[in-house]
């Protein structure tokens, strides 16, 4: 026990003395914290910019244009002449989408016969694109049915027929947890871990690399007694301690502070962050002992890391993955950690159903014992070679 | 005459040097494992893996527990337009919303649909009925899906029971009294809506920038590492002239870079069969400035650089940052104006929205001058920031020797083991 605290305390020293810890392990995950908190800090985009194409020129279509304008996520920026005008202003960047009224929509609406109207929505802007495409279409809809609406409540029907008639079957939709679309909820939540978990796992496998770098790792596993367990433990508990600490902050921030989704309660979420700490910890021990070169080590690490972000399935669902890869997602902490925040804060649903994510960062953590062997003859014997 | 002449081997002189200084660092690059890995196998190997990750574009068939009270006719016939939609799978009715729960919590269904038992009565009786869709948030694309193939399939019943409230209309009519106004929805540039031809060309983009900056930063570190002062700037016959260095170590990184970005911005696309709607020209023109600025970017970066491989720990974990902060995928327009400005100092932001639109959306050089002139300006700027670095690390490795020199010369005698230093050429021109 004395020899394990004496391993820690070397690297407690040694963590304070070098500047990139510090940047590893306080700044930079701060300022990710900070980056993205106030960076989707409206939750939902507001006023997008639209352009309005009106061949039109009445009252009607300069009505459609201010109900359109009214909308909370879209904003008319600017008219434009012809539809080639408008798809060049998007090609710009200036504008998301654009709404197009053709001549002759109202006269055609006063005459009775169905008009057309359009609009253009630029994908290439996905979240842009579905949040234009979204109060465009409602636009159109509402343009339609007030017309209709017109018409009934002329003929003698009640407000209530009329909107009966109008829209008989209405789709009422819950979005469970999250009811205001919370961009920062769906993103921040698993994003700010991914972005811990790349640095856990890089900081475990630089720390462990640079004493074989350094000559330093015969001296490391001395002052633990040649026992790997204990100087490997020694050295990456004051790690675990910082940045489940780190983590435990980020955890406050989102749940406490700013109150997103958290029906497990905090303390549910913290047990799972610090999970989730060893677990990357555990993946970077294994992945130095894969490849004990720093460089390519840590290669590796940021590698695989970089990759968790996408193959998490925050943003893309595993589901509409190749098999494959449905598969190999397992192999990313991140994925875990994914369904367990999903699973226990969003949901809050128990662990009843979600016990093989807790079994599977369980075994992350646990890796280092099953190349603890490789890994001690490797620091004995591997000498760096630049 | 005598100037001219003067003049021209000055320009042969340095040229040479130029030369020497990018075959070196070429030289050096082959050799390094670590650089080659950010420099060939990371832009060869990333694309591949990203695209096969979104390979399908969308989500299909997302499974959804049907709580079906009203059980009539018309309410099976909802849930079986539902079924029949592309991005909607019944995966099971369920009894009660308790069952349909249980399915949510095992994950088998990622929303439940409930058809509240007076659905078809309030119908027969001209009221509105109400479909209560309840959807995991745990992924957007969820939502969108069965939000989607709800509301069309409520527009399609919809505009069938209307007809039925109005007997005896004219074909025109009924559309007419269903829809007054038409409407159509053009998605452009994204006919699917589909992940990958969204996100993968704004992923190519940071490839390059990322594995540049992991790259030269890499290469800096470790002639850090192998100068015995941790300079660097080696002191070197040819090492004289800043110009030169910068030039040189920039042609070099560029001659590697030019084949990586050909494959990347121009190849990827078309193998992927995702849009690629710019003329080749026109990425050529956009490339150029892009690489340029990234280049001297990661050189001022590299020179912060003291070991091999403090680079991986400082570079990587931008790549998300600099991805969203680019506004690809949260919209420019709700950038905080702070974050906006600092957007500007990475080449990356204008990188990637110069490149989605003239890949994916045919833009031509004049629209997206914004960006392309940004990129010139990115390029100067970073190119003299270069210039100041690399001349105070030069002119400190210098000091350093004079200083030594001077401390072995007042040590020993004159002809001292220092002798073979590289020194006997003139410090004085920097």
């Amino acid at each position: 026990m004395t020899r394990l605290f004496h391993v820690a305390r070397r690297e407690v020293r040694r963590l304070a003395s070098h500047p990139i810890y510090w940047f590893c392990m306080l700044a930079a995950p701060l300022l990710c914290l900070v980056f993205f908190l106030t960076l989707m800090g409206s939750g939902l985009p507001t006023n997008l910019p639209l352009g309005l194409v009106d061949d039109d020129g009445s009252t009607t279509s300069r009505q459609l244009a201010r109900n359109l304008d009214a909308f909370q996520q879209s904003d008319i920026v600017a008219q434009f002449p012809t539809v080639s005008e408008a798809r060049k202003a998007m090609q710009r960047g200036e504008i998301y989408g654009f709404y197009y009224i053709p001549e002759g929509t109202s006269r055609k609406a006063l005459r009775q016969e169905q008009a057309t109207v359009s609009f253009y929505m630029n994908y290439s802007y996905l979240i842009a694109g579905s949040l234009v495409f979204r109060d465009m279409k409602t636009m159109s809809e509402l343009a339609s049915g007030a017309a209709v609406q017109q018409v009934m409540l002329a003929r003698g029907a009640t407000e209530a027929q009329a909107m009966a008639l109008l829209q008989p079957i209405v789709v009422d939709t819950h979005p469970i947890s999250n009811p205001w679309l919370n961009y920062s909820v769906y993103l921040s939540n698993t994003l700010l871990p991914g972005v811990l978990m790349l640095f856990i796992t890089m900081v475990t496998v630089y720390s462990i690399g640079i004493e074989v770098k350094e000559g330093t790792a015969r001296e490391w596993l001395a002052t633990g007694g040649f026992s790997l367990t204990q100087s490997l433990v020694g050295k990456l508990l004051p790690q675990t301690v910082a940045f489940v600490l780190l983590w435990g902050l980020v955890d406050v921030v989102l749940y406490a502070w700013l109150r997103f989704p958290c029906l497990c309660g905090l303390p549910v979420m913290l047990g799972v962050s610090a999970l989730g700490v060893v677990a990357a910890q555990g993946l970077g021990v294994f992945m130095f002992a894969a490849l004990p070169t720093l460089r390519l080590g840590l290669s590796f690490a940021s590698l695989w890391g970089v990759i968790s972000f996408s193959i998490s399935g925050m943003s893309f669902p595993v589901m509409a993955m190749h098999p494959i890869l449905q598969g190999l997602c397992n192999l990313f902490p991140l994925r875990h950690y994914f369904l367990l925040y999903v699973n226990f804060a969003l949901n809050g649903y128990g662990a009843a159903d979600i016990w093989p994510n807790l079994v599977g960062l369980a075994a992350f953590a646990l890796l280092p014992l099953a190349v603890g062997w490789h890994l001690k003859r490797t620091l004995l014997t591997v000498k760096y070679i630049p | 005459m005598n100037v001219l002449k003067r003049y021209f081997a000055y320009l042969r002189q340095a040229s040479h040097d130029l030369g020497w200084i990018c075959w070196r660092e070429l030289r050096l690059t082959v050799r390094d494992q670590g650089v080659l890995i950010f420099f060939l196998l990371v832009p060869l190997a990333y694309p591949l893996v990203y695209a096969f990750i979104y390979t399908n574009e969308v989500v299909r068939d997302v499974p959804v527990a049907v709580v079906d009270d009203s059980r009539t006719s018309r309410s099976r016939l909802y849930v079986r337009h539902l079924d029949a939609s592309p991005d909607v799978h019944v995966a099971a009715w369920c009894a009660d919303m308790d069952e349909a729960r249980q399915m949510m919590r095992r994950r088998e269904a990622y929303g439940i649909v409930y058809l509240p038992e007076n659905f078809n009565d309030e119908l027969v009786r001209g009221r509105q009925a109400c479909v209560k869709v309840f959807c995991d948030m745990s992924g957007l694309l969820y939502y969108k899906a069965l939000l989607a193939a709800n509301t069309y399939v409520s527009l399609d019943m919809n505009a069938d029971i209307k007809m039925n409230y109005q007997p005896g209309l004219t074909e025109e009519q009924e559309k007419i009294l269903t829809q007054p106004i038409a409407y159509e929805e053009v998605s452009l540039y994204n006919p699917q809506n589909g992940f990958a031809a969204f996100l993968i060309p704004a992923v190519l983009v940071l490839v390059i920038h990322q594995t540049l900056l992991l790259g030269i930063g890499l290469s800096a570190g470790t002639a850090r590492e192998h100068n015995s002062y941790a300079e660097l700037v080696p002191v070197n016959r040819h090492f004289n002239g800043l110009l030169r260095i910068v030039f040189g170590k920039g042609l070099a990184y560029l001659l590697v870079y030019v084949p990586v970005a050909v494959y990347v911005l121009g190849v990827v696309p078309r193998l992927f069969r995702l849009n690629h709607l710019g003329a080749p020209a026109t990425l050529g023109a956009f490339a150029v400035p892009f690489l340029l600025a990234t280049i001297f970017f990661a050189m001022t970066v590299s020179v912060a650089m003291r070991r091999r491989e403090t680079c991986i720990l400082l570079i990587v974990f931008t790549s998300v940052p600099l991805l969203f902060i680019s506004g690809v995928s949260w919209p420019r327009s709700a950038v905080p104006t702070f974050w906006q400005a600092v957007s500007y100092l990475f080449p990356s932001t204008f990188g990637i929205n110069g490149y989605i639109r003239i890949n994916s959306m045919g833009a031509t050089l004049p629209q997206v001058s914004f960006e392309w002139y940004g990129l010139w300006a990115q390029a100067v700027f970073y190119f003299l920031t270069t210039c100041v670095f690399y001349r105070a690390q030069i002119i400190a490795s210098r000091r350093r020797l004079i200083a030594h020199y001077k401390a072995m010369k007042a040590a020993h005698t004159p002809f001292g083991d220092m002798q073979r230093d590289e020194r006997t050429h003139s410090p004085s021109q920097p």
